[in-house]
Order: C-alpha cells, then structure tokens, then sequence
C-alpha cells in the first residue's frame, strides 16, 4: 500500500463515502495553490486519481482547470506552487514538462503540438527516436509507429504528412505519440472542442478502450454529455477551489447537478427566453454566390442563396468543413482571396468588397472561431484590442488617439460584457478563454456593425459565460441588429435561431423556421 | 508602502525604465575611467554627432523589426546614396535645395523596392533585403569606381555633419563660451515638457482616472526638468547644439509621435502582433508593411546624408555594417524579434548604449578587437535582460 490512502480527500459535497482503503490512487494533488500577480488561480486544491478511471475535470472558464494541470506536468515548476504531488505514491517536483513525461504523465492540449510538414511516424516518434547507432532507425520507428497507430484505432498511412490530415486524425496521431512514451496517465485537455460528432465519438470511444488497457484518464471539457457519457468519477472546480468528486457509478452525475456545482447556481434555461417580434426589410442577400478556392480551383461556395433581415438571428448549421467559415469570409473582405461570383447584396444595393476594410466600412463585423489565432491581439492589452476595428471613433485631430476616451470606451464594455479584468491595461493573453472571447465581442460591437457574423460564438467557453454570449445576442438582436450565427453546437443553433440554414460541400442544402427544425432534419441535410 | 510593494515598484520600473538606468551607468563608468573627459561638453557633442546616423536608422529598424521584419540591404543604400549625392553635388553640380530631396526620395522608392515582394508575395524580407545588400554593395562600387573617394566641397552640406546652430546672443560677458540659443531652447523644451505633462494630468483628472498624487508629480517633473536642463548645460558648454542632433532630435520626436500616438502607429503595432487579426480587422497588412519600409528607405537616404556630410566625402566602403549597427541599437532598446513590440525612444537609447561604449572605448585605447566582443557582450546581455525582466509579470 502506499502512503497516499492516509490522505484525507476533500469532501465538500458529501457524495464519496471514503472507501481509499480499496482503490489505489494513481495520483494525489493535495493543497495546490497557485498565485499569478492580483489573482489567486488555485486555493488549497484537492484532486485524485484512481488507478484505471477516467476522471473529467469540469467547471467554468478559468475556475483553474487548465492551470492546475500545468502544475501538474511541470509548465509551472515545482516551487512556483504551494502543496503536494504524489504520483504513484511517491512525490513528485516536477521542474519541466520533460520531468512529467519521464514519469508517466502526458498532456495533450487542445492546440495540437505537432509538426505540420513532417509524417506521422516522425511526430509519433519525435523526441523518443529509435536509434541505431547514432541514426534513427527508420524501419523500426515504422513499426512501432503502425502499432501504435492500431492502437488508437487509426487507419492511414504512416507517411502521411500531418498538415494532409484532418483535426480528428491529429488529435488521434497526439495520442500514438503519448502513448509512445508508454503513459500511465494521459490528460486530454479539451480534446473534442475541434472535432465533429463524428470524430467525438471516434475520440471517446478510444479513451473508453485506453481504459481497458490501463490507461488512467483525466479530461478536461465544457461539453457535459461527454462527462456523462465516459466519466468514473468527476470533479468540479470553481473560482479556483475544488467543490466536489462525484462517483458516476453511483449515479451521482447528471447534467443538471455539474451545472448547479460548476456555476454554483441551479441554471433553468441554458438558452435566454424569445420574445416574438417583427423582423425588419432583408438587410443583406446574397444570390448564386459561388466561391472558387485561388489556388486549387475548388469549389468552396456553390451557388449559395442566402438573406436576412434587420433583427434576425439566422444560423448556419452544418458539419465542420463544409464551408460556413468561407462562406462568412467571402462577405467579410474575402481575405483568402476566393474567385467570386454571384452577387451580395446590402441594405439594397449591389456590393463588393476586396478587403476586409471595406466590409467593415459597410457595417459588416465578423467574430472569428479562432479568437487567438486570427481574432485578438495576444500581446496587447484589453483597450487597444477593443478599438482596433474602430479607431477612427476615438481618434482626435491629426489622427491622433484619445487614450483617455479609449480607456473610458474600454471600460463601458468591460462593465456592459462583464469582462473579469482588474483593469482594461491587462494583455489579453492573461485572460480566461471566455473573457477572451468577450474581449472579441466587445471589439465588434465597438465598430457598431449592422450586420455581426459570429463564428462558433461559444467555443471553448463555460456554461456562464456561454449564457452571457446569448443574452447579448438577443438584446443585439432586439436592437435591430442582424446576426449570423455560425455553429456545430446543434442545441445552440436550435436555441438561438430565428431561422437556420443547413449547409453541406458549399452548398446550402436546407432553410428552416425555427419552430420547425429538429436536430435529427439538421443532422440529416447536413450529412445530405 | 510596504516593502513588497517597493520591490514591485522597482521591479516594473527596472523593466521599464532598464535601458535609461544602463545608459547612465555606462556614462558614469566611463567618466570616472576617463577622469572626466567622457562627460565633457566636446566629448558629448562629438559622441553624439557620431551617432547620428545609426540613431536615425535605428529608428527605421524598430518599426521594420515591429511588423516582424528585416531589412539587410540599409548599410550598403546608405552608402550608395552618399555617394549619388556626392557626385550629384561634385560632378553635376546640381543646387543642394535639389539634391537633397532628390536622393531622400530615391531612399524612398528603395525600400518600396525591397517592400514590394515582401508585401505582394510574401516573399521574406531577409531574401529581398539581402538581394538589396548585395545590389547596392555592386552599385555603391560601380559609382565610385572610376573616382574612388569623392571629396565634397559645398560647406553648407558639410555643416549637417559637422556644424552647429548659430548663437543668436554673442555676449563675453554673460556665460562666455556658452551658447545662448541652445540655453534658449532647452528652457523652451523644459517648459513644453512641463506644460505638455500639466495638460496631460488635467485631461486624465477630466475622465475621472486616477493620476499621480500632486507632491509625487511635481518630484517627477522637477527630476527631468533636471535632466533636461543637465543635458542642455552639457551640450551648451562646447558649441551648442549641432545640426545633426536637431535632425535626430526631431526624427526620434516624428517617429514617435507618430507610433504612440496616432491611428497609423497602432496599425503598426497591430500588424506586429498578429498580423492575421490586424487585416480582419480592417487594417491592410499589405499597406502598412509598404510604408514601414518606405519610411526604412527615407531614413536610410537620411542615414547617408549625415554619414556623407561628417565625412565630408564618398567613400566606397561608406555604410558596410550600418545595418547590423542598427539592428544591435534597436535590439539592446528593447525591441522584440517576435514581432509588436518595441518603442522608437528605446532604440534612441539603445543606439546611444551603443555609440558611448564605443566612443569610452576609444578613449581609454582599448584594442579594437576587444572592442566587438565588448559590444557583442553587451547586446546579449541587454537582450536576455530585457526577455527576463519581460517575463514576470506584473
């Protein structure tokens, strides 16, 4: 037996009888505290793991989740927290992620950490070569890499370069490369966010079959009916403090219990109320909108018919991939160049726009998926990023930049979006995803667009938050603006939408009432 | 305030305020080594004419380095533009009033040329700047070939190199042999400086922001009042200020105005940190990295006008390694590699870290080879310095 049954578990809910004595933990983090300058990330954390589980780790943004797992392989060394590590029964100081992976431990993040221009049997293998010699052995990195690759259940060829795969495909190379190492426990961190339904199947059937062959599991995710559907145990961490482990097999997990802890309040509706209202005259159109990609030829959009009016919210559903993102690009400016034809009508005349610039200028606004990839400026702080879209607002003589009315601007959204933020100076890349996204949103309503596209509003965001983005969309809504709401969230698209299109291959391949729309007619045009 | 507090306080002003403390430091050891004469009025005035070139094109470099950028080709178009108007002034005989925007624009249609495949193809600018590199090397040759060093007689071009203002007062009475003009227009800058300060506390007291208690900001004013006044003393003491320093003064003020304060400067800034976001944002990348290196290209012409002017000729070896001078500068200012960040007044500074070392140097005879792997310790340790102190956050 190891020293770690004596520890005393944190038992705030009530649900774990202490039965320590029968399972052997594989992991003990006790008394983790974390401070970052002004704020306090983790207070006293309680967390472990059983030998053989799959243990989800839920709660809102940056209640602590993600940093506590850092902590824990070592991104913060041992020494810049408070408390203990025990895995495997023995304590661990961790002083680089390189000491984790020497014991047993593998994260994978939700931005993959693969090299794009090389094959998979290179990532899998990268960093733990098979060596001959002074050489690699290439034949037997083959080898190993094709069982590996069996082992996560994933059919291509070992020589694929890894930019030719999908996201799914990655996430499952990731995978082959942790278990490579050979890993005792293996920390997914928000590993579906980026997948399909498809795909998260793939994905959670995989760590279910991990299990059964000794793989120890922690899971990160926001998506509830994942935990549900594989978790053993769960805990819930909130505002930096862990609020309970609850015990799946028995029956203490549902989806309106992880809420109620994850927020600390029971939520009723996870989707703000409709008010019946008149819709306003089509504000913009597009007919035969056909889009070819500049360099293959593809075609991306093909002959897209599309409207909305003033005050609508319209979603577009469909799978990943089939062309929503390039359809909302393509009115945007088109940055990725497409050959356009067709025409895009707004507010009654004919348009066109070279330049995102000019799309903006039309009162055009586009929230991107990937806030920190091509939506925010990492480096900079929270005021400048809200008014890069629309300087000209705060902009005195000479072009000059009222810093002062910026800041002033910078905190009424702050107050309005309920930004968490000691001030609005913070750099961005300190902030939670769900603050970030907000900052994103708070930049797009500054350039007071009449028309907001908004891509995978809620992505990677807690369920708070999640219901503070739809509560401002409605009221963006009510105030006559138009929204176009793209996601792969199905409830979402249900909740939100007055009015949803389907779109498949680039084509919209169905338009639905909102009262008339299902997740089964969805999912069926959308696979049309 | 406790003591955690001060250690916050010193640790945020040392990461902000680090390269002024580095540059006093480096002063200091050197008057001390040299019993005084580093501090000297002359000295001061010669270290700075001698930096005027590398300021000004450190000053282009920063933006270029901001947008995540390099541009190789600037030591060799500095010198190619020297000698163009050495011989325009020498040989052709054209009127200075000509010359001297005929070759800055030319300056400037270089770095549109350099800019031109980085902006449309995205081809990196290391490739092209150095097809630039090699180029103007071949075309600063090819000019001065036949004639090799060209000597220039126009006196007025000359004084930009090596001149200073005119007194206005000639008094032998009151402070003789200081001048007066430059007294004049220290006081003046005190004054705008305190005023511009006064204005600024009074609109942030208008938003309701929170501002400096008032017996601390008067302490802060009167600190670089002192300064001001110190460096005005100084360069009062020998024949006032030179030309060079006025054109590098009011280059550094542009540029910085320019960056912190207008639309434009957070465009630039915008395009440095991300530059995918900056064009979904409304701002042309394309633009904006066009006028970078246009501006590269103005400062360049400008770099080779003072270089030509204090050597008063064109030589064909002008401007080999003025390039990686600037980069040092700009580098040990505090400008990062990664692109978006990195200010115009600290790549001042860092040319200024730069010039004293080499110019304490050369007074106390240190050996020239000593010299570089002096300078080269200096940037590295400016560097991980700055990345450190980067680092902790506030």
């Amino acid at each position: 037996m190891s020293p770690s049954f004596l520890v005393v578990r944190n038992n705030v809910c009530g649900a774990r009888n202490n039965e320590a004595g029968m399972e052997t933990a594989i992991l003990e983090m006790k008394n983790i505290s974390k401070s970052f300058p002004g704020v306090k990330a983790l207070s006293n954390v309680n967390f472990s793991v059983q030998r053989g589980e799959i243990h989800c780790l839920v709660g809102e943004n940056g209640a602590g989740k993600s940093t506590l797992m850092k902590v824990l392989s070592g991104v913060y060394p041992y020494g810049e927290y408070e408390g203990q590590i025990l895995f495997n029964g023995t304590e661990q100081k961790f002083k680089a992620i390189h000491d984790s992976e020497e014991a047993g431990i593998a994260i994978i993040y939700q931005e993959l950490a693969l090299v794009p221009e090389m094959t998979v049997y290179e990532n899998i293998l990268l960093g733990n070569e098979i060596r001959k010699g002074i050489a690699i052995d290439w034949n037997k990195t083959i080898q190993r890499a094709t069982e590996l690759l069996e082992k996560v259940r994933l059919k291509v060829n070992p020589a694929t370069k890894i930019k030719d795969l999908g996201v799914g495909k990655q996430q499952l190379v990731e995978i082959a490369k942790a278990l490579s190492h050979n890993v005792k426990l293996l920390i997914l961190d928000e590993p579906t966010a980026a997948l399909n339904e498809n795909d998260c199947d793939n994905l959670l059937d995989l760590i279910v079959g991990l299990k059964e062959q000794g793989v120890t599991c922690i899971m990160i995710t926001h998506k509830l009916k994942e935990v549900i559907r594989i978790a053993d145990k769960v805990t819930v961490l909130r505002d930096g403090q862990t609020i309970c482990t609850l015990d799946a097999h028995k029956g203490e997990v549902n989806e309106n219990v992880l809420i109620k802890h994850m927020v600390g309040r029971e939520i009723q509706n996870i989707y703000p109320a409709q008010e019946t209202r008149e819709l306003g005259s089509i504000i913009l159109q597009t007919k035969q909108w056909t889009a070819f990609h500049p360099v293959t030829g593809r075609k991306v959009l093909d002959n897209v018919d599309f409207y909305i009016r003033k005050g609508e919210i319209v979603g577009l559903a469909g799978l990943i991939g089939s062309g929503r993102t390039e359809f909302a690009r393509s009115l945007f400016g088109n940055p990725d160049n497409y050959q356009l034809s067709g025409d895009l009508i707004l507010k009654g005349k004919k348009a066109a726009f070279n330049h995102p610039e000019k799309a903006i200028k039309a009162g055009l606004a586009y929230v991107s998926e990937d806030r920190k990839g091509n939506g925010l400026i990492l480096i900079q702080d929270i005021k400048n990023n809200i008014t890069l879209a629309n300087l000209k607002d705060i902009m005195k003589s000479w072009n000059v930049v009222n810093k002062n009315l910026e800041v002033k601007v910078a905190e009424e959204y702050r107050a309005k979006l309920n930004i968490k933020t000691p001030n609005v100076e913070q750099k961005v890349v300190n902030l939670s995803g769900g603050n970030q996204q907000k900052v994103s949103v708070a930049k797009w309503l500054f350039s007071k667009p009449d028309v907001l596209i908004f891509d995978e509003p809620t992505r990677g965001i807690d369920v708070g938050a999640k219901y503070e983005i739809y509560c401002i969309m409605r009221d963006l809504a009510a105030q006559g603006m138009s929204i176009i709401m793209i996601s792969s969230e199905l409830p979402e698209v249900l909740g939100m939408s007055d009015r949803i299109y389907v779109v498949s291959t680039g084509r919209i391949t169905g338009e639905l009432p909102a009262a008339e729309a299902t997740q089964e007619k969805i999912m069926h045009m959308a696979t049309n | 305030m406790t003591t955690n507090d001060i250690k916050k306080m010193v640790r945020s002003n040392l990461r902000d305020y680090g390269m002024y403390i580095a540059l006093a430091l480096i002063m200091i050891i050197f008057t001390v080594l040299t019993k005084g004469l580093f501090i000297s009025s002359r000295n001061i005035a010669n270290l700075l004419n001698q930096s005027g070139y590398i300021v000004v094109l450190a000053v282009g470099m920063t933006l270029v380095i901001v947008i995540r950028h390099i541009d190789l080709s600037v030591g060799f178009l500095a010198g190619f533009i020297g000698a163009v108007t050495a011989i325009a002034l020498v040989s052709w005989k054209l009127p200075l009033i000509l010359v001297l925007p005929g070759v800055l624009i030319l300056g400037v249609l270089a770095g549109l040329l350099t800019a031109y495949p980085v902006a449309k193809l995205g081809i990196p600018s290391f490739v092209t700047s150095l097809a630039g590199w090699l180029i103007y090397r071949g075309a600063l040759l090819l000019v001065t070939g036949q004639t090799g060093t060209i000597i220039i007689d126009n006196p007025t071009f000359n004084a930009l190199g090596n001149g200073y203002i005119p007194d206005i007062i000639k008094s032998e009475t009151f402070l003789p042999g200081v001048h007066k003009l430059t007294l004049i227009l220290g006081a003046l800058a005190i004054v705008w400086f305190i005023a511009g300060q006064i204005r600024n506390r009074k609109s942030k007291m208008e938003y309701g922001f929170d501002v400096l208690p008032t017996d601390m900001f008067v302490m802060k004013l009167i600190f670089m009042a002192a300064i001001l006044g110190f460096i005005t003393w100084i360069l009062a003491g020998y024949n006032g200020m030179s030309w060079t320093v006025v054109i590098m003064l009011i280059v550094v003020f542009a540029y910085d105005f320019i960056t912190q304060q207008t639309v434009l400067g957070r465009h630039i800034y915008a395009v440095g940190g991300n530059p995918e976001a900056a064009s979904l944002s409304g701002i042309n990348v394309q633009k904006i990295t066009m006028m970078v290196f246009g501006s590269m290209g103005f400062l360049t012409a400008l770099s080779g006008i003072l270089f030509t002017s204090r050597l008063q000729s064109a030589t064909p070896q002008a401007g080999t390694l003025f390039e990686l001078d600037a980069i040092a500068a700009a580098y040990i200012g505090g400008v990062s590699a990664a692109g978006g960040v990195g200010k115009v007044t600290g790549s001042l500074i860092g040319a200024l870290v730069y010039m004293s070392l080499m110019n304490g140097m050369n007074l106390l005879g240190t050996d020239i080879s000593l010299q570089y792997i002096i300078r080269g310790i200096v940037l590295v340790t400016a560097v991980v310095f700055d990345v450190s102190t980067r680092k902790t956050k506030v």
